[in-house]
């Protein structure tokens, strides 16, 4: 039995009604009086020189407004991370890749728009283009930006513990590569923007973004506003997965022409938009040695890693140690050398998507441990419950994991997937075309540091109790982009205060109601989770110290439950109050009819008594992590940790593959919604599936995408997707709220491997470039065949 | 030249003057306000923009304003019964098929095609039926629950 009324139930969505029905607003969804279309001109080339530009043409258009470039945006540098701002709102010297965001106009509808930007006249001298990150950091290659020499845009070198001391101790050692193509997060709904001003000169945006505090604070240092000034509102989204996480040149391009037209401006994205603004996944090349003892415990791990970025930095600093630092768990792993590079090329921007960086790393080292494994003759489950491991134990980068229900989670899907059944004995595969494959996977319960270097709080939270009682009003900065943090706030709230969830209304997304760095991470759950608990604990004591100094008695012998207050210690006299209650609502029929004093009449009559009350709540990690540098990346005050078996079929002719079944665990401490955490266990599943066979973003030799739009950039639909068994394990982590952390995110990382391990369960053939298409398999399979003779 | 296009929406008769270029979505969302159908893609390719038009499912981004003239459109604003969800709305709320939300109008409309042509469909006819509607968050898993559970609830 739970501990609890409203947590850890399947609670509907506190705003799933209004998505069924219609009635929940989007970005592009929202209308303004006058409101204008903005349109942005992209680069058509991958790189060049910018030598002229002349707009005259395009201001001369009967029904546009502005146009705006590099003259009028200015060129303040931003970007994600401080040590590389490296982008600017419009290109003034160089375009850098194809969709580079030259200039922007602002028109009475898009036709206009769309015709305005075609009379800019742009006049290039076109430049050599780098577009294979492998050979980026070469002699002789073409250099994208002056402050990234040899086009690195960051680099890692990490030496922890000591791998010739771990060499020394290894039985088997074997070396393995991985290799990804750039993906895209395929969100179903476009980037949009609404811009407008006032006459006060204060600046609101709404944008489908999923960190309305950054995107705030990068307004007004790009656009040069007074911070103050600046509102960023989040309405409805519908998805974000990481690269609606960094303010894009169209958010800033749009404010821009509000600014100069002083008419509210819209701009929404076409999807070939979405796949050029992209910061999406990464191109990886891993390369990993590893060291086992003769019993299969892990002796090394040493770990090269090539990130081709695209044209600028973004979120890739963070990408780049994270694809270094989350190898350090969830095995006991004592020596680990990292040397990771981050390039940038002539392509569309990489940065954060959904288990950010360490996807395509833990694919690999989950691989490695199935090839070590079946060297050994060892079951693969066996080696890795040999190896994971428990609360209270430190990685050795450092990471200290308070809670941990990995063993847990791999035994629980083992036997839910009859694995032992299923699995040949001895390590050896089957080859018949059918197979079964396991992995681990490990990830932050949201980042231990800002972007920005800050002592600030990572959020907070304002519950106020409705003066006319009953109800409160729980406002946070928080970012839902569907993946259910209202639904948490809410719950959260309506368990303290003793509320049904219908008493609670959420407002959130608004840089104006609170701090909070926003939907990235999987930082939610616990973060705002704990202000929100702290905010409605506030309001609660408030409350009942009131009511407690009306009738005399000490305040810690009520309570709030179920809408009532409860007297602890023997019963209450408070005919007075509701006498009083009673009086102020003469004609109301919904009047209380309880033996027990409800909270409408409590909030009400301590409202009587102390004012409006508001709850405030906030939540800042304690410091955490190493002292090397780079140490910060990687830090979380918790850790998730998921394992998962896929089965697979094999058609060995054509190399199609079928994943049958999906069965995941994944500790999340405490599950505050059985429900959403569920769905997003389920949803990274498909995610993952999708970037295992299916999803690559393909180039021409120009560096134009070919395949910019959801036909050919394949994401699985439900005919594809197989069943999805969601188990979930809790293992009370200590500094969550209610023991709860997170599952955004670390439920994506181990289905990539588990996938591939299936597949050579299946077919005897290992993958070393992803995603495993059949031509790549059937290739794959045919040179194992002649190989063998 | 706008022409002239009478088209029933949700069961209310509309005449509007429009530019023969233009879309039903263009429509729904621009003219008349519906904003509850989507535009994931606008070329067909991700199923958010479904209507029922006649009663079948169509993607109203590549459907012409003016060929949906003296046809009857069904969009997400209009399945609520008597202001209230109705039973496929509601499974969709109660086993957590709706995470962002902007796949649920298109697939929606698609299950409820579905559900009026069949009775008892199994997961595999479910799966099939909604295969052209694209969901990034869901895994389609509690999607197919929903649907499924709403063909069983007769009452
Ligand atoms: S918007 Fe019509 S199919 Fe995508
Ligand atoms: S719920 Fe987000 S796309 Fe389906």
């Amino acid at each position: 039995m739970s501990k609890h009324r409203i947590l850890n139930t399947r609670a509907p969505r506190v705003d799933a009604a209004d998505k069924a029905t219609g009635k929940a607003l989007y970005t592009d969804d929202l209308k303004r009086p006058s409101v204008l279309t903005g349109a942005i001109l992209h680069s058509p080339l991958a790189h060049a020189r910018i030598l002229n530009i002349d707009t005259s043409r395009a201001e001369k258009l009967p029904g546009v407004k502005a146009v705006v470039t590099h003259r009028e945006a200015g060129t303040t540098p931003y970007g994600v991370s401080p040590a590389r701002y490296d982008e600017t709102v419009f290109c003034h010297d160089k375009v850098r890749y194809v969709g580079d965001e030259i200039a922007a106009v602002a028109a009475i509808d898009l036709d206009t728009a769309l015709e305005a930007t075609s009379l800019i006249k742009v006049d290039f001298e076109e430049l050599p283009v780098v577009l294979d990150g492998r050979t980026a950091m070469d002699e002789g290659q073409p250099q994208l930006h002056e402050m990234y020499k040899n086009n690195i845009c960051a680099q890692v070198h990490w030496h922890f513990g000591d791998i010739e001391e771990g060499r020394r101790e290894s039985h088997l050692i074997r070396t393995d590569r991985l290799s990804s193509k750039m993906q895209d997060a395929a969100f179903m709904e476009p980037q949009s923007i609404l811009a407008e001003t006032e006459s006060s000169g204060s600046l609101t945006m709404w944008s489908s973004t999923q960190a309305p505090h950054y995107i705030q604070r990068t307004l007004a240092m790009a656009l040069n506003i007074p911070l103050h000034k600046v509102r960023v509102i989040k309405p409805a989204v519908g998805g974000g997965f990481g690269p609606k996480a960094s303010c894009s040149s169209a958010e800033l391009a749009t404010c821009l022409l509000a600014i100069r037209t002083g008419q509210p401006v819209k701009l929404t994205f076409d999807r070939e938009q979405v796949f050029l603004h992209s910061r999406a996944r990464h191109q990886f090349f891993h390369t990993m040695t590893t060291g086992v003892k003769k019993d299969g415990s892990l002796a090394f791990l040493e770990h090269e890693c090539l990130l081709d970025g695209g044209a600028y930095a973004s979120f890739g600093i963070a990408t780049i140690y994270y694809s270094g630092s989350l190898l350090g768990g969830p095995y006991r792993l004592k020596n680990m050398k990292y040397d990771g590079h981050r390039v940038v090329t002539n392509k569309p921007v990489c940065g954060a998507q959904r288990g950010h960086g360490a996807v395509i790393a833990r694919a690999l080292f989950e691989v490695q441990l199935d090839r070590i494994a079946e060297e050994l003759g060892m079951d693969p489950v066996e080696l890795r419950l040999k190896n994971v491991m428990e609360a209270g134990e430190t990685t050795c980068n450092e990471l200290f994991v308070s809670s941990f229900g990995m063993r847990e989670a791999l035994e629980a899907v083992r036997d839910s997937a009859a694995w032992k059944k299923k699995r040949s004995s001895g390590g050896k595969t089957r080859r018949d075309g059918k197979g079964i494959g396991a992995a681990c996977g490990f990830f932050v319960s949201g980042a231990g540091y800002p972007i920005y270097r800050s002592r600030t709080y990572h959020c907070t939270v304002v519950t106020k109790v409705d003066e006319v009682g009953g109800g409160v009003t729980v406002s946070s900065g928080a970012a839902d982009i569907g993946q259910g943090s209202d639904t948490v706030l809410a719950m959260i709230t309506a368990e303290e205060l003793g509320l049904n969830l219908d008493d609670v209304r959420v407002l959130s997304g608004d840089s104006s109601l609170s701090v909070d760095l926003g939907a990235y991470s999987s930082r939610t759950t616990l973060m705002t989770g704990h202000a929100c608990r702290e905010a409605a604990r506030d309001a609660k004591k408030q409350i009942l110290e009131a009511i407690a100094g009306k009738l005399e008695v000490p305040a810690e012998t009520l309570d709030l439950r179920e809408g009532k207050v409860v007297s602890l210690a023997g019963e209450l006299d408070f005919s007075r109050l509701r006498k009083e209650y009673l009086q102020e609502h003469k004609g109301f029929s919904d009047l209380p009819d309880t033996p027990q004093l409800t909270f409408a009449e409590a909030s009400r009559i301590a409202f009587l008594e102390l004012g409006t009350i508001v709850g405030t709540g906030k939540y800042r990690p304690p410091p955490l992590g190493g002292s090397f540098k780079g140490a910060k990346v990687g830090t979380s005050p918790a850790f998730g940790c998921s394992a998962q078996i896929a089965e697979v079929t094999v058609d060995l002719e054509t190399g199609e593959i079928t994943v049958g079944h999906i069965t995941g665990a994944h500790d999340c401490g405490y599950a505050i919604n059985v429900t959403q955490v569920e769905g997003q266990m389920q949803g990274s599943m498909m995610m993952g599936m999708g970037e295992a066979l299916m999803e690559q973003i393909i180039y021409d030799n120009k560096g134009r995408i070919v395949n910019a739009n959801l036909a050919e950039y394949k994401i699985p639909t439900a005919l594809d997707m197989p069943h999805l068994d969601a188990i979930i394990v809790e293992s009370n982590e200590p500094n969550g709220p209610y023991g709860a952390k997170e599952v955004g995110e670390g439920a994506i990382m181990p289905v990539i491997p588990c996938i591939l391990n299936a597949i050579y369960d299946a077919t005897g053939v290992r993958i070393e470039e992803l995603p495993v298409t059949p031509e790549r398999l059937v290739a794959a399979m045919q040179a194992a065949k002649s190989r063998r003779g | 030249m706008k022409k002239i296009v009478s088209v029933t929406v949700n069961g209310v008769l509309h005449e509007l003057a429009i530019e023969p270029r233009r879309t039903l979505l263009e429509l729904l969302r621009e003219d008349l306000g519906l904003t509850g159908t989507k535009k994931g893609c606008g070329i067909g390719d991700c199923g958010t923009c479904t209507v029922l038009l006649d009663g079948v499912a169509t993607f109203s981004c590549l459907t012409l304003a003016i060929q949906a003239d003296g046809c009857s459109v069904e969009t997400v604003e209009g399945l609520a019964e008597d202001g209230k969800l109705n039973r496929l709305q509601q499974a969709f709320v109660d086993h957590g098929a709706i995470q962002c939300g902007f796949c649920s109008p298109g697939m929606l409309m698609t299950a409820t095609e579905l559900l009026r042509r069949s009775d008892n469909p199994n997961e595999q006819d479910i799966r099939r039926a909604i295969s052209g509607n694209l969901c990034r968050c869901t895994g389609y898993q509690k999607i197919v629950e929903a649907i499924k559970a709403a063909s069983e609830d007769t009452s």
